[in-house]
């Protein structure tokens, strides 16, 4: 994995891929609150870094909770801030469901797979 | 109709425990794999605002799983109750996501996703604690 380096929390594994003009972000396991926590640092380095376009590929994420997602809102928030962008693919039918009953949709856009998100989001 | 009742401490992940019991009951029940799935979040939210808001001196929270339906069953319904201070529902603001990008305070969405993911959802609270009633449909 280019560029990538490897995270672990109790029950969260977060994995980074740096591409050119883009991230993309793969978890694997429960985003709780320590998981939200551990996905903000990682978004929020890249982001120092100069990153300002970031993808989060939930695709190793079968179950996340309220508390975790509403670290995910403080970084949507932070990309709206800095005039990046930010975006979800690779969801569960109910996290996405879930997401478009809090209306993340409107901020960040989901797609169904990587590559369709990269197309899109991409510079 | 078969019933079970897990009483789990208010310790971090107990929520996991809880949908674990969810997704069991909700298989044998031959529920889909995505109407399982709902079934755990909403368990999952509503056991952490138990842990979360409770407030309870007994840290304890009960889940009671009850299949409803005869032989060939067509509901779970889950209740999900502490022993916590309790809250008023209707007082409750509905969270928007406009409203949480401008605010320092992101949380608070259990209400709304647990009713966004459950076919019926009934709460009741006071003094002596709060109460989830929740069902979804096979």
């Amino acid at each position: 994995m280019k560029g990538g380096d490897a995270l672990m929390t109790e029950s969260l594994n977060v994995n980074v891929d740096r591409r050119e003009g883009l991230a993309v972000v793969y978890t694997e396991g429960y985003i709780n609150n320590q998981g939200g926590e551990e996905i903000a640092r990682v978004a929020y380095k890249l982001i120092d870094e100069g990153y300002k376009v970031l993808l989060l590929n939930l695709g190793g994420t079968k179950i996340v909770n309220s508390i975790g997602i509403s670290i995910l809102i403080e970084i949507i928030e932070k990309m709206i801030e800095i005039g990046g962008k930010l975006g979800f693919c690779s969801l569960t039918p109910t996290i996405e469901k879930t997401f478009h009953i809090m209306g993340l949709a409107q901020y960040a856009p989901i797609f169904p797979d990587e590559p369709a998100a990269v197309s899109q989001l991409q510079p | 109709m078969r019933k079970v009742t897990l009483a789990l401490p208010m310790v971090p992940e107990m929520e996991i425990e809880a949908s674990k019991t969810a997704m069991a009951i909700a298989e044998s029940m031959r529920m889909s794999p995505d109407r399982i799935d709902e079934v755990r979040m909403a368990v999952v939210e509503a056991c952490i605002n138990a842990l979360e808001h409770s407030h309870a001196s007994a840290k304890e929270v009960f889940v009671t799983f009850e299949v409803l339906g005869g032989q060939d069953p067509e509901t779970l319904r889950i209740t999900v109750r502490d022993t916590g201070v309790g809250f008023s529902p209707g007082e409750i603001e509905e969270p928007s996501i406009q409203e949480k990008l401008k605010s320092a305070r992101k949380r608070g969405w259990g209400l709304k996703i647990i009713r966004g993911l459950m076919d019926d959802v009934e709460i009741r609270s006071g003094s002596e604690g709060t109460t989830v009633v929740m069902s979804k449909m096979r």
